[in-house]
């Protein structure tokens, strides 16, 4: 096992020590410990480590930290429950394990929470992605009626049934912390577990932040220039997923820039809400037209090596095989 | 006689789905065994939120065998014939075949077929698999390796590609024990998608996660209690609501009780543990409805009431009650804890919305035009929000244009209906005008269900009449058949013009009810008009009123500039097409729309508009004439259904109704209804309804064989003196009926007919209508007419029944 960290760096004191103690928890069972992925995204899930790894027939278990950025949500710092930017703990499992339930709750132990002291649930809460064509059935995990974690398997991702199918556990971070710290106000977590001079608070770090991005996301964002950037992405990503299109027995070469994109458009849509320049009417053709970049994103990564084009032969079965109808034909 | 349990555990099943699989687990295993040729004494389902059970009772060992005659060829067939019965009936030779003689066909050759009876077992170990492939789970999904594509390995699991098994979450084991109760029970062995069945299951998942093995239902259920399992779902919800009234009642307050909440959270727990949680004394500033709902939807804790004498009406303490899943070794401290910083914090949003919803909204320059529309006071709240909801275009129904739209029409509407139920037409209009508002409030947002209620609320703290305030809420009733219908004029304006619009609307669109299905409840709408309109005695014509609806939107259309005449169609209708800014008008001016031209065209009854609302799907209008009588003859049958509930006589209303005139003022109808429904139980009436019934028949009977009736009685042709005294007595009963109908006097009117009895009775007794004389029986018909149409006033004696 991993060598005990030190008091301060306890799950239940420190901000950090959450972090920790779950990295080593998933990367005990054999997750690819990842870092945050580096670009603008409202949730874990848009990682690429998620969104696209969840594709294709090839097993892959990744955590990671994932920064999301929700602009709508920003409140200028002044609610102690609401952030504009916060953080997610992703996990991904392809194929889920059968004991993912199990793992899960193995996880809650590990960052402090006794099942038998606190009231562990699982509520129905069928997730959905419109922006990303994907939706899952699971639930919402409760830890006495609080809302900590998203548990979630993939059916479909960029429009693709997934199959195998992948099991998704999203924390959310602060709330957790906020749990296990006992602590009624997100700014007031101690990040770094020290007392005294020596702490360092969530507000310390992030305060600051949330109050100048809020104006950035309510009132200052340039919408002239974020419609731009948002069409200009979207070529980008058509035209990437163009040039990089594989010629007969070959792989697609450029789908992760391409990818990018399409994420880079999401955020952008996000921002452009917040923004309040978009109509109920245009929304919905927004959503889709991002949706139409996933799909495209999703279906041209199929053709991959890390899609698993190759991965059928490699199995020494040397068939077409159907997964969910994507794949065959390919190599 | 065995029994089988039958247990499918799997990971959290969503609530709202346990008790309808059960049943429907139930009803699969026992149809399936009855269908086998088995039979059972009993069956009783169970669920939790992980695992769906059946304990069924006494199951027949065996299908019984089955005898079956079959008959082959004759035994002169040739081989070929022979050899395909053979196989046919399952035999190796012919010599296990029996001959019978025929008389006609000769000798031929008969097989008898047994069919041997199954093994309980066996049968079962088909069934229970092939209920589970098929269960009807309103979602359901795929999971684990199981899932991968076709022929690729994860560790010792193959994927089955679309052949995996889906289930509503991971399915994890199967119990499936059959035998009697006097011996031990034996495994029914089956494999669903690499699930083997066994005798295995597990207790609560923190209190007593290990294997528990079971043998049948009552060992089971007793075991899995030990486990901390409660599998009978009824005995969970007794347990939570008995605890959760004594909590309260310790606790001196009252619980607010919550059927459906109760169900929910029954379903959410294994073990049941009844807490009670606080929350700071501030929040209860908040109306009681939102602190419920607030606790209910997102914490599903139940409130409970205060039980202080000085307490308002209604008014919540600050305390709740949850239901945890586990006994805590603190006794639920951190528990209570916990929820009551959750509920703190979902309060605190309530709080927000509620006091943003009276506060100014940002950028309130930018709702000037809708101001300007409304007559909005942008001081106030509620206005600015009625001004958001129409400068916002909020769509109302993609083919019946926005919220702002409708309020327009629903004001003018309840305006003009205003003098008719005495209400003052200014106060009907601001109702109107804030009735949809609070739409646009943040509580109403949250809570869609409190629309009405808290637009009431915020307009009183504007300071609106009382009448307005309470219209805003009142105009959305009666929901149905039990609830409330309003009394005060204001909101029987409102409430009228409403529903009227909505009616209008989508009977335009042919969106119709249609058997179970009525998604806009249109039906509900119907009889709160009919209830509003009957229960407070208001006379309204409702052609009249669905006619200037119908024109309200067709004037909208063409005042929004969305439709111009594009031209004539070759069946005489025309077709609107859309111009937003009226060029195509001003190109062709032959085409030039106008209200005035509408309204015309309208009143032709020859019409069909083509609305092209969002310049995308066009929108096929019917024909005026047809909403106006389609939706009458809708009212009428809500208005049987209504009467009948309350206890009239169907074929009174049938022959109200086919009496003709004024068939649209509900009101009368029903007074006529009354009024004939009291008649007919006098002396008088009975004998008047037989003697009226008998003159219908001979008419109908000589109208079939096209014997000729005179066109008017002439005296002249009396041979008898009852034909002259029945005459006169018909011609003094209908003027008299006829002038009590006018006057709405329908006793009067019933009275003026029960003169006729004597005299019909008399005709009948002493005159044979069927007179050799051609002239003389054509008057004598033409006299039965006369007391046909006389009666007919009031109501087609026809559709009486006896």
């Amino acid at each position: 096992m991993a060598p005990k960290l030190p008091d301060h760096m306890h799950p239940t004191r420190s901000f950090q020590g959450l972090i920790l103690t779950l990295h080593e928890y998933w990367a005990s069972y054999g997750c690819v410990v990842l870092q945050p992925y580096d670009m603008e995204v409202g949730a874990g899930t848009f990682h690429p480590a998620t969104t696209l790894r969840a594709l294709g027939p090839k097993p892959w278990n990744a955590a990671y930290v994932q920064p999301s950025r929700r602009p709508k949500d920003g409140r200028y710092g002044e609610n102690p429950n609401r952030l504009q930017h916060y953080y997610q703990y992703q996990v991904i499992l392809k194929p889920n394990p059968p004991n993912l339930q199990e793992l899960y709750l193995g996880s809650l132990q590990a960052i402090g929470v006794d099942p038998l002291l606190h009231d562990i649930r699982f509520v129905e809460d069928d997730w959905e992605s419109p922006t990303l064509g994907a939706w899952g059935l699971g639930w919402e995990c409760w830890c006495d009626g609080m809302e900590v974690s998203q548990f979630t398997y993939f059916q479909q991702v960029c429009g693709i049934e997934c199959a195998p199918v992948s099991g998704e556990l999203t924390y959310g971070l602060e709330r957790l912390a906020m749990y296990v710290q006992g602590v009624d106000n997100v700014y007031d977590l101690n990040f770094n577990g020290r007392e005294g001079a020596e702490k360092v608070t969530y507000g310390d770090v992030f305060l600051q932040a949330e109050q100048e991005y809020s104006r950035h996301n309510f009132e200052y964002a340039d919408t002239a220039m974020l419609l731009r950037h948002f069409d200009d992405a979207e070529k980008e990503c058509r035209a990437l997923l163009k040039a990089g299109a594989p010629s007969q027995g070959e792989f697609h070469r450029l789908v992760f820039p391409a990818y990018d994109q399409a994420i880079k458009a999401s955020h952008t849509f996000n921002l452009l809400d917040a923004r309040g320049v978009i109509s109920v009417t245009e929304r919905q053709s927004y959503i889709l037209r991002v949706r139409e970049l996933a799909k495209a994103c999703g279906e041209a990564f199929l053709r991959t090596e890390a899609g698993g084009a190759t991965y059928l032969s490699m199995d020494g079965a040397g068939r077409a095989v159907d997964a969910g109808g994507s794949v065959s034909a390919v190599v | 006689m065995p029994d089988l349990l039958l247990e499918l555990r799997s990971e959290e099943i969503p609530a709202r789905m346990q008790r309808k699989a059960a049943g429907d687990l139930r009803k699969m295993i026992t149809d399936g065994l009855v269908e086998a040729g088995l039979t059972y004494e009993a069956a009783r389902e169970y669920w939790t939120s992980r695992r769906l059970a059946l304990d069924v009772r006494g199951v027949t060992p065996r299908s019984k065998d089955v005898r079956e005659e079959r008959k082959g060829p004759s035994t002169k067939a040739p081989e070929q014939a022979i050899q395909g019965f053979l196989r046919s009936a399952g035999l190796t030779d012919i010599s296990q075949a029996e001959i019978q003689s025929d008389p006609k066909k000769g000798d031929f050759y008969v097989a008898r077929i047994v069919k041997q009876g199954r093994a309980a077992e066996e049968i079962i170990a088909e069934l229970v698999p092939a209920v589970v492939r098929a269960f009807p789970w309103p979602k359901s999904m795929r999971w684990g390796a199981a899932s991968g594509p076709k022929g690729i390995r994860y560790g010792n699991i193959e994927g089955r590609g679309g052949d995996t098994l889906r289930w509503v979450r991971p399915l994890q084991s199967i119990v499936c024990t059959f035998g009697p109760e006097t011996e031990d029970p034996v495994v029914v062995d089956f494999e669903v998608d690499g699930i083997r069945s066994g005798n295995v299951t597990y207790g609560h998942r923190f209190h007593a996660p290990d294997a528990i093995t079971v043998r049948r239902f009552d060992d089971y259920a007793a075991r899995l209690e030990a486990a901390k399992v409660i599998v009978d779902a009824d005995r969970r919800k007794e347990i939570i609501l008995a605890d959760a009234r004594n909590l309260a009642f310790a606790n001196g307050l009252d619980l607010v009780e919550d059927e459906g909440l109760l169900e929910e959270v029954s379903g959410l727990v294994e073990w049941p543990v009844v807490l009670m949680g606080g929350f700071d004394e501030d929040f209860l500033e908040i109306p009681p409805e939102v602190i419920r709902l607030t606790i209910r939807a997102n914490q599903k804790c139940f409130v409970c009431a205060s039980t202080s004498p000085s307490r308002v009406e209604g008014a919540l303490s600050n305390r709740f009650i949850l239901t945890a899943n586990i006994e805590a070794k603190d006794g639920g401290a951190e528990i209570a804890h916990g929820n009551g910083k959750v509920v703190r914090a979902r309060l605190s949003d309530a709080l927000y919305f509620w006091k943003t919803d009276q506060h100014d909204l940002p950028d309130l320059g930018e709702l000037k035009v809708s101001v300007e529309k409304f007559g909005l006071d942008l001081e106030k709240p509620l206005d600015q929000r009625m001004a958001r909801l129409d400068h916002l275009n909020v769509t109302f129904h993609a083919k019946l244009g926005t919220q702002g739209e409708r309020v327009e029409r629903i004001r003018r509407l309840a305006r003009e209906i205003a003098p008719i139920v005495g209400a003052d037409p200014d106060l009907a209009e601001r109702a109107s005008v804030l009735a949809k508002a609070d739409l646009q409030t943040e509580v109403v947002g949250e809570f869609p269900e409190l629309q009405g209620g808290m637009g009431r609320k915020y307009a009183a703290l504007q300071g609106e009449p009382p009448s307005v305030a309470a219209a805003i809420e009142e105009h959305y009733k009666p929901q149905g058949p039990s609830d409330r219908v309003p009394t005060d004029p204001v909101s029987i304006s409102v409430a009228l013009a409403d529903k009227l619009d909505t009616l209008v609307g989508f009977w335009a669109i042919d969106e119709k009810p249609t058997g179970s299905k009525d998604p806009y409840a249109l039906r509900r709408a119907a009889l709160g008009v009919i209830r509003i309109v009957v229960e407070n005695g208001v006379r309204l014509s409702l052609s009249g009123r669905t006619d200037t609806a119908i024109e309200e939107f067709a004037c909208q259309i063409a005042d929004a500039g969305r439709a111009a005449i594009a031209h004539r169609n070759p069946d005489g209708s025309i077709t609107l097409k859309r111009s937003r800014d009226r060029i195509l008008a001003e190109e062709h001016p032959s085409f030039a729309f106008s209200r005035t031209l509408i309204h015309d065209g309208l009143e032709r009854g020859e019409f069909a508009i083509t609305q092209d609302a969002l310049g995308s799907d066009r929108l096929e209008w019917k024909p005026r004439r047809e909403i106006v009588s389609d939706l009458l003859s809708f009212f009428h049958d809500r208005l049987k259904v209504y009467l009948r509930d309350q206890g009239a006589r169907y074929d009174l209303i049938d022959a109200v109704l086919a009496s003709g005139g004024s068939n649209d003022d509900l009101l009368t109808i029903v007074r006529r209804v009354e009024a004939l429904g009291t008649f007919l139980d006098t002396e008088d009436g009975k004998n008047l309804l037989a003697g009226t019934k008998r003159a219908a028949n001979i008419l109908a009977a000589e109208e079939k064989k096209d014997t000729r009736i005179a066109e008017a009685v002439d005296p002249a042709l009396f041979r008898e003196d009852a034909e002259m005294a029945l005459y006169e007595a018909v011609n003094l009963a209908e003027s008299k009926a006829g002038q009590a109908i006018q006057d709405e006097d329908f006793s009067a009117a019933m009275r003026a007919l029960s003169a006729l009895r004597a005299p019909v009775d008399s005709f009948f007794d002493r005159v044979l209508v069927n007179d050799e004389d051609p002239a003389i029986r054509a008057n004598r018909l033409a006299l039965l007419a006369r007391i046909r149409a006389a009666t007919g006033q009031v109501a087609d004696f026809s559709r009486i029944a006896g």
